[in-house]
């Protein structure tokens, strides 16, 4: 039993607060056996407190879920956005919570209680009128939903992007890997998820079409075809599986706002070449052996084993370096890249905005440690890279059709979207 | 804290919303009202406002209402006398023909916390048990625990009660839950709702209706439920079985709780069922949500005290992940270390080095500390990384690696030979106290094998006079006497020298007297000092060979999926203990231990054992006396003990019993108050000598005894440890 929510923001403020139980006053005397609870989502805390012993699963994944119903109805998770929506936000509380039970937190039902016009905060931008061609003409662009599309409140029917019928289906994997020293391939986990997000006020049943060629489970043979496979995978309560086994189409009805429908994983196999592969080279130089003025070279040579098409954003290449390094100097191919040592992490940050597939590009660092001994090359390494591969998914997992059963207007827009984000890429030198 | 409030926004609210041409355009009324709750919600007091709120309240529209609700809620107890002005409102609203602005109303006027409100309320509760549209009737049921709660000292309502457990099979499934939720408020005293069999069977029938949020509870409540039979236990199994699989990690760790609990007798189900959940609980700890991760983790790591080797293929999800913060980190590695195997070692172990040279120190001490215990099992592999670290020449890495080295040697003797070599190689030594002191106790005990001790040790006499911690000091001390045992002629010297500055000039007590001790040792000649400093090299209880015991699975069942597990051992029993103190009653603690309930039948056949926990305050035992009753009374055949009061407390505090005061001196009525904790309850306890009530108390000692919560076993266990304490204390003192 909850007794009281709190939302805070990063630096502590209350941004809403709800007392479940009211039990009158503030925060209850710390030694009347209070716990709390929080989980951090989108930069602000989001925080339960309660006096009885309960589930640690079912009250974090509830705070998951207040963030996410937020988010939905928001638009965005901000500081911003809470203090901007906070009367929806109690609104919302008030019909999920009573009396520190958790009562619904369905958008279905809730959808028929909330009243409140999310406010939106987003800013004026040059670049939302990008998708208008010259003369107002649609261009090729629009084909494309912008990133930004799917973060808009679920309720903005009057909005000004009004009445727009869409839905989104994404399929996101988190990629953790391990490359050992020598270029072999330690560790490599999946983890998956197909996450809808529906703005249509009422939507019948929707058919998901995946890989027809889709196998779950280490027992079944591949064949020779090039099957795609996972280990293990688990849906949501909603879906409906009775086409799943032969056909791999999965049913289900999506309410507004965003859910997971599916989740999968696959551990200790990648289906194809690891993205990136790094060929380093370091080496230790005396500027002048009398003054004992040192310096590291790092020599990095970066491969993106990515089919050509497709491209890496946003990679970003951490090393660490020995400690007490003091300044370092660069030689980089491009321009658009760039390079910094943070001396409070004892690492140099390489920054590469994108990466074109089966490219390979190399950087030199010149690292100057004083007093450097042999042993300070021990501590360069392992290396850890972040980045986003869009339109892309390690396992081959692809949505073959999505479809809208017959009775459902054809205004409705639907949108597709693959990305692979690096939960953890460790390469060890 | 207000941030920016004054009175004067508050005036200017005021002035606002009581001004006319406000109230006659809607949105700009509503939206001083929004700006209300805004700054209520920042924390400045806007109770003042309160009569104009509540004539806002008569407005149809909806989120206003909402609004205005939300403000009279949060002032209603600092002003209740305005708030019976907005009664009326409610009431009519109760009436409303739109089910949502019923069931707002009933909701927001539940929550008044106003010591008159139930004889306004309960007429509307019970007409919403009965409404058509379950909206109302959620909320009505759980108005009913709001209406107990308002006044907790008076008689239960059989009618609601009854009503409530009618509506048990309403076919809203939140009604249900809520009217579960609702009668375990309202029985509390009385030990919760009732499970029986029809209301089990009806509740597992349900159990597909339920949203996820519901079935946990259920499930939850369920763990009361003991089935009459073992067919009846496999059908209710069998019925939960799919939920083993469920999506929801709360469910499945939820109805694995239960499968532990009910299955107690039937290992090989729990078993099974462990596996089945095995699945979903790796998958939250690879989870994107970091707090869910963590918990899964901790959830794994209890699973793994009975059965090792179930994530042990999966040893990879353990791993760190570079963003990982370190709370998760910590908790990997300590699970990578007991997943340890043959086939593993060898990609743990450079997993592990890879943590070592982390830029947080925690982190990297942490990770060579976990090679180390990796190195009891496989100690060439890891002398070899450890050796390697020792180059690096960072303070905290070599503190750390000789800190775990004297851990290896003493837990692993066969290494000392190793050890002992890296010891001498090492140049570097390290600069904090802990890791000083560590160095020096390896030079003491094993200063025959490393060749260099002497001068290692001289390096430290010739700087002692910069040397601030004096534990080092005394180390330092026992360092060189040690090795003067075993290598008299080099260090003969250097020890005189320590004792004279030790005893002359030292101004910390403790090392001077560590240095007289040593000093009249070493004077009653050289064989007695052996026999008094010198001590088993390695740990004598333990062989190398066993590895951890399994545990049963009921050792732990009762703590999993609680918070308890997350925040350390002692959680309920210290939420039972404050409970206890703030309400009188005697069955508080019940809702708040359902394990502790559960678990008592196992227990009879063992030994009882007490604990001393986290201490009590005289005021608290004071009040906890005054509120419970005696349970049991016993002479305990042997007079007081006539020894010092120093010893009794020392004896019972052996036994685990803390003595919180007693009557100093030899006066005829003698009193003692002790208390202890055993299992999961508390044990108060007055000792009486010679007062003319009590009866047979002149000749030997009366306890009289109070608990908390009651455990008659755990009494019986107390009673006598205590009588045999006492009998022994009396055969040393005559």
């Amino acid at each position: 039993m909850i007794s009281q929510i709190f939302i805070l923001s990063s630096k502590g403020d209350h941004l809403i607060y709800k007392d479940c139980i009211l039990t009158a006053g503030f925060l209850c005397d710390l030694m009347s056996g209070l716990h709390f609870i929080h989980a951090r989502q989108g930069g602000l805390y989001w925080v339960a407190s309660t006096k009885t012993n309960p589930s640690p699963f079912t009250i974090i994944e509830f705070l998951n879920r207040l963030a996410a119903l937020t988010k939905d109805y928001c638009g965005s998770l901000s500081e911003k956005s809470v203090r901007m929506n906070f009367a929806l936000i109690y609104e919302l509380l008030d019909e999920m919570v009573d009396f520190g039970y958790i009562q619904t937190t369905s958008t279905d039902i809730l959808k028929n209680f909330i009243q409140t016009e999310a406010v939106s905060s987003k800013p004026f931008s040059l670049f939302d009128l990008s998708n208008v061609g010259l003369f107002g003409a649609e261009t090729q662009q629009s084909k494309v939903a912008p990133s930004v599309a799917a973060s808009r409140p679920i309720m903005s029917s009057r909005g000004e992007q009004g009445g727009k019928n869409e839905i989104f289906v994404d399929v996101i994997e988190r990629l953790s890997v391990v490359i050992g020293s020598k270029g072999v391939l330690m560790k490599a986990d999946i983890h998956g998820e197909i996450k809808i997000k529906c703005f249509l006020p009422s939507c019948s049943e929707m058919r998901i079409g995946l890989n027809e060629e889709l196998s779950i489970g280490k027992s079944q043979l591949k064949g020779y075809s090039s099957a795609v496979r996972v280990d293990e995978c688990r849906f949501h309560q909603a879906v409906k599986l009775d086409e799943f086994d032969t056909f791999r189409i999965l049913k289900v009805c999506p309410s507004q706002g965003e859910q997971t429908v599916m989740q999968y994983q696959l551990c200790d196999e990648l289906p194809c070449a690891p993205p990136f592969q790094l060929f380093p080279s370091v080496e230790k130089d005396y500027v002048n052996r009398s003054v004992n003025l040192s310096m590291v070279l790092i020599f990095l040579k970066l491969r993106c084993d990515l089919p050509p098409k497709s491209t890496a954003l946003n990679v970003s290449i951490t090393v660490p370096v020995p400690k007490g390094s003091t300044s370092m100097s660069q030689e980089l191919s491009s321009p658009d890249q760039t390079a910094e040592l943070q001396p409070k992490n004892k690492a140099l940050l390489w920054e590469i905005p994108r990466f074109p597939g089966g490219a390979q590009l190399s950087a030199l660092f010149k690292v100057d440690v004083p007093g450097l001994s042999s042993a300070s090359l021990l501590e360069v390494g392992p290396v850890s890279m972040s980045f986003e591969l869009p339109k892309q998914t390690c396992t081959g997992l692809q949505i073959r059709f999505l479809r809208l059963s017959p009775t459902q207007t054809g205004l409705s827009q639907r949108w597709v979207r693959y990305v692979t984000h690096s939960d953890s890429y460790t390469i060890r030198i | 804290m207000p941030y920016f409030g004054s009175e004067e926004t508050v005036k200017e609210l005021k002035r606002a919303l009581s001004n006319p041409n406000v109230q006659a355009d809607r949105l700009r009324y509503k939206n001083y009202i929004t700006k209300v709750i805004r700054y209520m919600t920042q924390g400045l007091d806007v109770s003042a406002l309160f009569m104009d709120m509540v004539k806002a309240s008569a407005k149809v529209d909806i989120v206003q209402k909402k609004l205005v609700y939300l403000y009279m809620c949060t002032y209603a107890s600092d002003k209740p006398d305005l708030a019976l002005l907005a009664i009326n409102t409610f009431r009519k609203d109760c009436a409303d023909p739109n089910p949502m602005v019923r069931g707002l109303a009933l909701r927001n006027m539940c929550n008044f916390r106003m010591p008159g409100m139930t004889e306004y309320i309960e007429q509307p509760i019970v007409a919403g048990l009965r409404d058509k549209a379950s909206y109302v009737r959620r909320v009505a049921v759980l108005g009913c625990a709001k209406m107990h709660s308002l006044q907790p000292n008076t008689e239960i309502d059989g009618i609601i009660v009854n009503e409530l457990y009618a509506l048990l099979r309403d076919p809203d499934p939140v009604v249900v839950v809520n009217c579960l939720r609702a009668l375990e408020e309202i029985l509390k005293d009385e030990g919760g709702v009732v499970i029986n069999k029809p209301i089990a069977h009806h509740l597992l029938n349900r159990m597909k209706d339920l949203d996820s949020w519901a079935q946990s509870e259920v499930l939850t409540f369920l763990l009361r439920y003991h089935p009459r039979s073992d067919d009846e236990l496999f059908d209710v199994l069998s019925l939960l079985h799919a939920f083993l699989q469920s999506a929801h990690a709360h469910v499945a760790v939820a109805t694995l709780r239960l499968f532990l609990h009910l299955a107690s007798a039937h290992p090989a189900v729990q078993a099974d069922a462990l596996l089945c959940t095995s699945a979903p609980l790796l998958a939250t700890c690879g989870a994107a949500s970091r707090e869910l991760r963590f918990t899964g983790l901790c959830h794994v790591q209890q699973v793994m005290r009975s059965q090792p080797g179930l994530f042990g293929t999966h040893y990879k999800c353990f791993f760190c992940g570079y963003s990982e913060p370190t709370y998760i980190k910590f908790r990997k590695m300590e699970i990578l270390v007991e997943l340890v195997n043959d086939e593993n070692v060898a990609l743990v172990l450079e997993e592990l080095r890879s943590y070592c040279t982390d830029v947080s120190p925690e982190l990297a001490q942490a990770a060579i500390a976990a090679i180390g215990r990796i190195a009891r099992t496989y100690s060439e592999k890891c002398l070899d990384i450890l050796t390697g670290l020792l180059a690096l020449k960072q303070d905290h890495i070599t503190s750390a690696v000789i800190q775990t080295f004297r851990d290896l040697v003493w837990f692993c003797p066969q290494s000392t030979a190793a050890v002992c070599q890296t010891v001498e190689a090492c140049v570097d030594s390290p600069q904090d106290s802990e890791g000083k002191q560590t160095l020096l106790w390896l030079l003491g005990e094993h200063g025959e094998q490393i060749s260099s001790a002497p001068y290692v040790m001289e390096g430290y006499i010739d700087g002692l006079k910069t040397e601030l911690s004096s534990a080092v000091k005394m180390e330092l001390l026992t360092t060189a006497v040690k090795t003067f045992l075993c290598r008299p002629a080099e260090t003969q010297d250097m020890l005189g020298r320590l004792l004279h500055y030790c005893i002359e000039e030292e101004s910390d007590v403790c090392v001077r007297d560590r240095a007289l001790l040593y000093y009249r040792l070493l004077q009653r000649g050289v064989e007695e000092t052996r026999k008094v400093v010198t001590g088993p090299k390695s740990d004598p209880s333990m062989s190398v060979l066993t590895g951890r015991q399994e545990e049963p699975i009921s050792q732990w069942a009762s703590t999993f999926n609680t918070l308890g597990l997350l925040s350390g051992r002692d959680l309920c029993l210290q939420t039972a203990v404050i409970s206890a103190a703030d309400q009188p009653s005697n069955s508080t603690g019940k809702e708040l231990l359902p394990d502790v309930t559960l678990s008592s039948p196992n227990d009879t056949e063992e030994e009882i054992s007490l604990s001393l926990g986290p201490p009590l305050s005289h005021e608290t035992f004071e009040k906890m006396w005054l509120d419970l009753e005696i349970l049991h009374r016993q002479t305990l055949g042997s007079p007081r003990p006539r020894t010092a009061p120093d010893t009794l407390q020392a004896a019972l505090q052996l036994v685990k019993i803390q003595t919180l005061a007693f009557t100093p001196g030899d006066t005829v009525l003698w009193k003692a108050y002790i208390y202890t904790r055993s299992t999961g309850t508390l044990i108060l306890a007055e000792l009486l000598q010679g007062d003319p009530q009590a009866p047979g108390s002149d000749e030997s000692l009366v306890v009289s005894v109070k608990q908390q919560p009651v455990n008659q076993h755990a009494i019986r266990g107390f009673a006598s440890i205590l009588k045999s304490v006492l009998q022994t204390l009396n055969v040393d003192s005559s």
